[in-house]
């Protein structure tokens, strides 16, 4: 993973035809804040959304979340003014519904460039991912993930893909696990983010805790989540523990003396310090900070 | 004149009054007098009377102050059955001085109001229909609004003289023993009515529950008492409270909630025996939720709980997390059948609780309380009586007695609906700045810039946005934009007591 990439531990999904929710959508501490124009709206209030989130993101202010559009898909009458209107809001990530070929990809990457010229945003500025939602895509997600130099993530949207499976969703996830692991690597091969899919029971926090260390364990950088009430729950799984900052420290210690030293090889208790661990080391400080547990000196801090 | 938080009042109004500016939240030690009611001896085996009319013809006289207890919420049956029993009987001119006003008694209220029956108020606040009236007029004498512990003061030292308390209550035996915990309309505590028996020159209670004598325990007793009548129904029990106070699900509230447990856990109050008032709005209970946690985890007790008392503060005292509950009144059914219970849950009256002129009261001994808001200004001054029209729509309660905590936190939205909270300018002030310390919102909090130690620690902790208050404020009109204040009649239709009795604003007619 490159260090420099920002976390993406929770995607919150907001509706775009509730301006309250769009009001409140930045307080919440999601890291990135994923605005609805799909699912969420009926077909008669499509266009009266657009505009609502176009507005909300001249008017609000989401501090440091990361801004993602889920726009209708390709297939829909829709699909081109979302594009349009959403890269002139400036939007960062446009998240493509229903992704089932890597075609798909490249096409939004073509109307998301015509668009970046029409209105004069940077060209190349706005980020793509695509949910998965089929056996289909599942089975190109290889070629999806690899899409465009554009593509920042993929995710896991079960819902469709329990039905397209001819199964439902099961507590233990069974039925996910295959394309969980799919997406997980050829979201890895491809550099970018893998996104769990959302879990929708709200009264059942264990079993929220259950998937999500789940997903945690197998590497996934975070899941989609629709009520703000799951962020912390899933905050708290994605924190490293003390033992693991420390260690961390330890080895970003050891990186900086070889940097003073000018010395190409990174020591650390007389053994050698391989990539990976760098790497791991600088994962885990960045949840650190983003879970309050160190202080600007580095600290921990006793929660 | 101007009062020391720059508010301008009339000095005709200030003459006819007698009143003295608002100075300062902190006394020196004034001795004052109180008063002794009018006590007329009493023989009779029975106080128990048939006829209210009677009853009402023999002792309300025009120009008198009659009184009412609010513990029956938006249950009671009692104050519209006695006052229109007054307006039938054609007195006038009467003042009328309950411990609050709550929405089952607005209508009956402006109907004696048009009657010529009551031509002045003093009150808690009020809500709904009569607010409004109020706001727009309807009444000639401005209402007085006084906290709980101001109404205990006012009463105590002769500033309202009740001539009859008309008490509700949901047992008494034929000679007066009454207590709040058992029958139909329980309600638990009744702190702000124990006032009133103690002070009105007639006592008269209202029950559906006659039992045998002598009825213990007595919360009022029988040496306090005139008259018992027998009436068909108290309240509407599933209208005093909710069964049980539930925790909100509101993400913003829970939000609100969490920051606010910050704020306390973080600062030096949060040690082995602190005390705290919480209140019952949705997110001050879920605090209480949370505390519970913080508490478990640092292996720390609270010795009191204080004020309005809910079944999650009773949780806590039964969970042994919390070793006294002091309490004066009840918002659930849980909360108010427990005092029958459990000996550590004190029934407490409102001059035990708030008044600031006796010889010490809880809230001077209270480390960490809680109270809502309807607006903040940027001095950190609270309003919980208007609202952004100017219409009266709010009650101080124990606003300004729980604020003088050692750590007062104000919890608001930073916007309801298209409202703004923080505020430049409120359209009126009921307690002053000086006693809060930290206003949260769902998006930070701010720290009353007087408050230098809070900062210090405060500011400390990773997950708390700290902004100033006029950020607060600033961040708002972002949101909502700039708001019109609403336009005013130069005619006074409230005025706001500060708990010492001096004035601390006067609320005018609204325009609209």
């Amino acid at each position: 993973m490159n260090a420099g990439e920002r976390l993406r531990r929770t995607m919150m999904f907001v509706p775009g035809n509730s301006p309250a929710m769009l009001k409140d959508a930045g307080i919440y501490g999601a890291d990135s804040i994923m605005f609805d124009l799909e699912d969420a709206v009926s077909l008669s209030e499509k266009d009266a959304a657009r505009t609502l989130v176009y507005e909300s993101l001249q008017t609000i202010d989401y501090g440091e979340a990361e801004k993602v559009v889920r726009i209708n898909s390709i297939d829909t009458p829709y699909y081109l003014d979302d594009v349009r209107v959403m890269v002139k809001a400036g939007i960062e990530v446009i998240r493509l519904a229903k992704t089932d070929t890597a075609e798909m990809i490249q096409q939004l990457a073509k109307d998301t460039a015509a668009a970046e010229k029409e209105f004069n945003q940077p060209v190349g500025s706005t980020k793509l991912m695509a949910a998965i939602e089929s056996a289909r895509a599942v089975v190109n997600a290889n070629k999806i993930a690899a899409a465009s130099p554009r593509m920042m993530g993929i995710a896991l949207s079960a819902e469709d893909y329990t039905t397209d499976l001819k199964t439902h969703r099961y507590p233990d996830g069974q039925e996910l696990s295959y394309g969980r692991n799919v997406i997980l690597h050829a979201a890895r091969a491809a550099g970018i983010c893998a996104f769990d899919t959302v879990f929708t029971n709200l009264d059942d926090e264990a079993g929220l805790i259950r998937e999500t260390k789940l997903i945690h364990q197998l590497g996934f950088d975070g899941k989609s989540v629709i009520n703000p009430r799951q962020i912390p729950i899933i905050n708290q799984i994605y924190e490293p523990t003390q033992f693991e900052i420390e260690q961390a420290q330890e080895v970003i210690t050891a990186i900086n003396v070889a940097h003073e030293k000018s010395s190409g090889v990174i020591a650390l208790k007389g053994q050698m310090v391989d990539r990976p661990v760098v790497m791991r080391a600088q994962r885990v400080m960045k949840l650190a900070i983003a879970s309050n547990l160190v202080d600007e000196e580095g600290n921990y801090l006793e929660k | 004149m101007k009062n020391s938080i720059g508010v301008e009042l009339p000095d005709n109004l200030m003459n006819q009054y007698h009143y003295q500016p608002f100075i300062t939240t902190k006394f020196d030690y004034p001795e004052i007098s109180r008063v002794a009611p009018v006590v007329r001896i009493n023989t009779n085996q029975s106080k128990v009377v048939d006829s209210l009319d009677d009853l009402i013809k023999e002792n309300v006289k025009d120009g008198m102050t009659i009184s009412f207890h609010h513990h029956l919420r938006e249950g009671d049956q009692i104050f519209n059955y006695v006052m229109q029993a007054i307006i039938n009987l054609g007195i006038k001119d009467l003042t009328l001085a309950p411990s609050s006003l709550t929405n089952v008694m607005n209508e009956m209220v402006i109907k004696a109001i048009k009657a010529g029956t009551i031509t002045n108020i003093t009150s808690s606040g009020m809500r709904g229909t009569l607010g409004k009236a109020v706001s727009r007029g309807l009444l000639k004498n401005p209402v007085i609004f006084r906290s709980h512990g101001g109404r205990a003061r006012a009463i105590a030292t002769g500033k309202i003289k009740i001539d009859v308390a008309f008490l509700g209550v949901p047992n008494s035996d034929e000679m007066g023993n009454a207590n709040g915990m058992n029958g139909e309309a329980v309600f638990g505590s009744m702190g702000y009515a124990l006032i009133d028996a103690r002070y009105a020159n007639r006592v008269v209670l209202l029950t559906d529950n006659l039992v045998d004598y002598p009825n213990t325990p007595a919360s009022i007793n029988q040496t306090q008492v005139d008259y018992v009548v027998k009436v068909d129904q108290v309240g509407d029990p599933t209208k005093i409270g909710s069964g049980a106070t539930r925790f909100t699900k509101d993400p913003k509230e829970l939000q609100i909630a969490q920051m606010i447990n910050e704020v306390i856990v973080h600062s030096p109050y949060f040690k082995e025996g602190f005390s705290f008032q919480t209140g019952s709005g949705g997110a001050a209970l879920a605090v209480t939720r949370y505390l519970r946690q913080a508490m478990l985890k640092r292996k720390i007790k609270s010795s009191f709980a204080l004020g309005g008392i809910t079944n999650s503060t009773i949780e806590l005292l039964n969970e042994g997390l919390v070793n006294k509950i002091m309490d004066v009144q009840d918002f659930d059914q849980i909360a108010a059948t427990s005092m029958r219970d459990n000996k550590n849950q004190q029934e407490i009256d409102a001059s035990w609780y708030a008044d600031p002129f006796n010889k010490g009261a809880m809230v001077t001994k209270l480390d960490v309380v809680i109270l809502s808001a309807l607006q903040v200004d940027t001095s950190f001054n609270v309003n919980v009586l208007s609202g952004s029209d100017g219409i009266i729509r709010g009650a101080i309660g124990g606003h300004q007695d729980a604020a003088t905590a050692k750590l007062t936190i104000i919890s608001a939205p930073l916007t309801r609906g298209r409202i703004a909270t923080i505020v430049p300018k409120m359209t009126s002030i009921t307690t002053p700045g000086a006693s809060v310390d930290v206003v949260v919102t769902e998006y930070g909090i701010a720290i009353n810039p007087q408050r230098r130690d809070l900062i210090s620690y405060i500011s400390k902790i990773p997950d708390i946005p700290l902004y100033s208050i006029n950020e607060l404020a600033e961040k708002a009109v972002d949101i909502v934009g700039e708001a019109q204040l609403p336009e005013y009649f130069n005619r006074p239709v409230g005025l706001v007591e500060y708990r010492d009795g001096t004035l601390i604003d006067v609320i005018n007619q609204v325009k609209i």
